[in-house]
């Protein structure tokens, strides 16, 4: 075995053993071991990416001496290392972007306990990409809310703390959820490593028999999961939640937190339950019609704010639509786009998160529209990237936004029965989007109300601005330079089966 | 050309005015007003020790459904929603519950040959004549790192709730002032508490230790006596009060215990996975099963998972009664 195998182990481990050994050292310190530790994942993963790219295949990596049905396993594919790379660069310029609120949010004495939770948020998110046994999943879904949870609350004013609490009741909701699902999926296949549990499953299929709890199964995963990312009629949590937490936080949570789970529900889909399966139960219709409504109702919410945190918060609950209602559309094409989407709504609303404190670090820390009238020229650097953002969500062509949108009107034409709704769906979609976002980029490119101070504009961090300028590329090579990595996810999707 | 008079009146500009911002974001939304009278008691400053606001009346106020129907139809068809829907999981869960396999059958898909081997090989692979322990240890301890790990983060979570610092609000100082106040009647010194604990807070710690030395010897392990050694620390602090405790347990010992057990697993760990990953020797003696010294790694690790979950209970117990250890 090579040793750019070990990579995914040996990022998931750094990632814990970091979080572990910030707990005795100082903020500052912290910050530089987290900052030190994504960025050692950044390049483990892109070498892994490499790697796989080159060979054309995945591996298993036994974690221990024991092999696959009895101990447990690590899986690296091209998907994975993409979406590990991914991550880990939206996580670097997230925190490189929200760092000087971090501090002035987080009480001096507990900026340490911060860099914890972001460390250990990454392993599990690792954990959840790489994963290929399912309580090993289960394990690092638990350490995923935890550490959510305090990412939310850790600013520690009523408002954060409210979040948390909803955040909490329905996030544990969901994982209650899975784990019925998986004690279900053990007693009737009696394994919990991906590979044999997905030959059971087909030997069940085949015979017939408990199709009732295997129909349960795939329902309860499929809801748990989507609870937990935050699909429409559960996405009650959202605005508060990405609305007051600290910058850093309402990006890292919005952009990966929720994908994450996404993106583990596909690879259950696929690896365990088997994709044809899940088609043929018509759960995928349930989240294809979830996905459509929420499209439509989250833009409408979001034309409602006046508050535009809410708004960008509200925004996520349609782009999170958007992905379900890929997967919902049960081809492969469709599924691509859904993860070419979980890469563009990572990339684009993190940008969006990040600029919009910029522009509220020269409003005088308001976040309402008539506040933030002129802001765009206080903050050039954030207007820019705000604006960027914005017409990339509403699907300006050369950014990323576009392609997605294109792949799921591409995605939508080859299945029939589902064509017209989500073709309209977009359309109506694309167009309310256009409606909050561009009224903003408006608002913030007219003449302010009153004179600002010239020290305003030296107010924006530097970091920020360069985190901006940082998100504008990755959104340019996302939109420009798709084709790669549409193939990549497509290799990586074939790789699962 | 035609001039409108009406032109604040039209839609155009009212889309326009909507654009900038420019709509009250209240109007319409909320009723004002006056006050009544100069001796209103919301304007009335607070006295010492008097809360500023008063709860009961701000959520009357905010949840006044007697002047506010939408509210209170939303309240209605919320709860009938969330009883339906518990109702029908509920249903669903225990109609599914007669299609599973029977309880206890021999011929259940679980009885495969994954437990066969766990029961078969377990005790000659790991060392431990415990198969539970010789599976959360040896074969899955990538689930049980994560474990710990969740505790690990669960006690950070607490910190950040209830730890009170020197750099924390005025409101918070007084909180903590009230905290201290409690304390100052510490220690209680119940007679009868004291003695008993006397006689029980040995036998407890003894009875923990020897549940977690021989964790793969007999049921039990790092989870379960970590739990009966952290209750009898917190039975110990309640008899005898945080003076006696903070001459041997501080938040300082807290995070050296907790920084020390989980970086030997993790580097114990990592190392034998790496070996596992790469097919090499770990060169790790397992002993003679069922003696004191076996099974490996297996015994250090109990130490260390009893380590982590002793010291977070007791941590729990201190942060949730006074924010700090």
């Amino acid at each position: 075995m090579d040793f750019v195998c070990n990579f995914p182990f040996f990022s998931i481990i750094l990632a814990m053993f970091c979080g572990i050994l910030s707990s005795v050292l100082k903020g500052p310190w912290a910050k530089r071991l987290c900052l030190f530790m994504v960025t050692a994942v950044l390049v483990m993963s892109s070498a892994v990416l490499a790697y796989t790219m080159k060979t054309g295949t995945s591996y298993t990596y036994s974690m221990g001496h024991f092999p696959a049905p009895w101990g447990n396993e690590i899986r690296a594919g091209v998907l994975e290392a993409l979406t590990a790379t991914g991550f880990s660069v939206i996580m670097l310029l997230s925190l490189l972007g929200g760092m000087s609120h971090i501090f002035t949010d987080v009480e001096e004495t507990k900026t340490n306990l911060f860099f914890i939770l972001v460390d250990l948020l990454m392993s599990s998110l690792l954990a959840l990409i790489y994963t290929n046994d399912l309580f090993t999943a289960y394990v690092f879904v638990e350490i995923n809310t935890i550490a959510a949870c305090g990412l939310i609350m850790i600013k520690q004013d009523g408002h954060g703390i409210v979040a948390a609490i909803r955040y909490m009741v329905m996030s544990l909701l969901g994982s209650g959820m899975f784990l019925i699902s998986l004690s279900m999926l053990y007693d009737i296949t009696g394994h919990l490593l991906m590979e044999p549990a997905k030959e059971a499953v087909g030997a069940i299929v085949a015979s017939g028999s408990y199709e009732v709890p295997l129909l349960v199964v795939i329902a309860l995963m499929s809801v748990g999961l989507a609870i937990k990312s935050g699909l429409y009629p559960f996405h009650s949590w959202i605005p508060e939640t990405y609305g007051y937490a600290t910058p850093a936080a309402s990006a890292i949570l919005s952009s990966l937190v929720s994908k994450g789970y996404i993106f583990l529900l596909i690879k259950v889909f696929y690896r365990v339950l088997g994709y044809e399966n899940v088609v043929s139960s018509k759960v995928i219709n349930a989240l294809f019609v979830f996905g459509l409504v929420g499209m439509i109702v989250g833009s409408v919410k979001a034309i409602k704010q006046t508050d535009t945190r809410k708004m960008i918060a509200y925004s996520s609950v349609a782009q999170i639509g958007y992905i379900y209602m890929g997967i919902g559309l049960g081809t492969k094409a469709g599924m691509a786009a859904a993860v070419f989407h979980i890469f563009t709504h990572a990339a684009t609303k993190s940008l969006l998160f990040i600029s919009a404190v910029g522009l509220y670090e020269v409003s005088d820390g308001k976040a309402d529209y008539r506040s933030l009238r002129g802001s765009g020229y206080r903050n050039r650097a954030a207007g820019i990237a705000f604006a960027v953002g914005a017409l990339s969500m509403v699907g300006f062509p050369m950014l990323s936004g576009f392609i997605s949108k294109l792949m799921f009107a591409t995605a939508a034409v080859q299945s029939p029965h589902k064509m017209v709704a989500t073709i309209l769906g977009l359309a109506v979609s694309t167009i309310l989007n256009a409606i909050y976002f561009l009224r903003l980029v408006i608002s913030i490119y007219s003449p302010a109300e009153r004179e600002y101070g010239a020290d305003m504009s030296h107010q924006a961090s530097r970091k920020l601005k360069v985190a901006s300028l940082l998100f504008i590329i990755v959104n340019l090579v996302l939109g420009l330079f798709s084709q790669p990595i549409v193939n990549a996810i497509d290799a990586g999707l074939s790789m699962f089966v | 050309m035609r001039l409108r008079d009406d032109y604040e009146e039209s839609r155009w500009h009212r889309l326009e005015k909507w654009v900038d911002g420019d709509i009250d974001p209240l109007e319409g939304r909320m009723e004002i007003k006056p006050p009544d009278g100069e001796k209103d008691e919301n304007t009335k400053l607070p006295e010492d020790g008097e809360p500023f606001f008063d709860e009961e009346k701000i959520n009357s106020v905010v949840y006044d459904t007697a002047h506010n129907k939408e509210l209170k139809l939303f309240r209605i068809i919320y709860r009938l929603a969330s009883v339906l829907l518990c109702v029908t999981l509920i249903g669903v869960l225990l109609w599914t519950v007669v299609y599973l396999p029977e309880f206890g059958s021999p011929d259940n898909p679980i009885n495969n040959e994954v437990s066969a081997r766990y029961i078969e090989k377990g005790v000659e692979e790991t060392g431990a004549t415990n198969f539970v322990t010789g599976m959360i240890l040896d074969y899955r301890a990538f689930d049980t790192f994560g474990e710990s790990c969740v505790l690990f983060i669960a006690a950070t979570c607490v910190l950040v709730l209830m730890r009170l610092d020197n750099s924390s609000s005025k409101e918070k100082m007084k909180k903590k002032k009230e905290e201290e106040n409690d304390r100052l009647y510490e220690p209680k010194n119940d007679l009868i508490l004291q003695k008993v604990s006397c006689v029980l807070v040995p036998l407890i710690f003894i009875f923990g230790i020897y549940i977690i030395l021989n964790g793969h010897l007999s049921p039990g392990g790092g989870f379960s006596g970590g739990a009966v050694i952290g209750s009898g620390l917190i039975l110990y602090l309640n008899a005898f009060g945080f003076k006696k405790t903070e001459r041997f347990f501080t938040e300082k010992t807290f995070r050296r215990i907790t920084l020390a057990a989980l970086t030997f697993y993790c580097l114990a760990k990592s190392y034998s996975f790496f070996t596992g990953a790469n097919h090499m020797e770990s060169g790790i003696p397992l002993g003679t099963p069922g003696a004191i010294l076996s099974s490996g790694l297996i015994l250090p690790l109990n130490i260390c998972v009893g380590l982590v979950v002793a010291c977070t209970m007791y941590a729990f117990y201190t942060l949730f009664r006074k924010g700090g250890m």
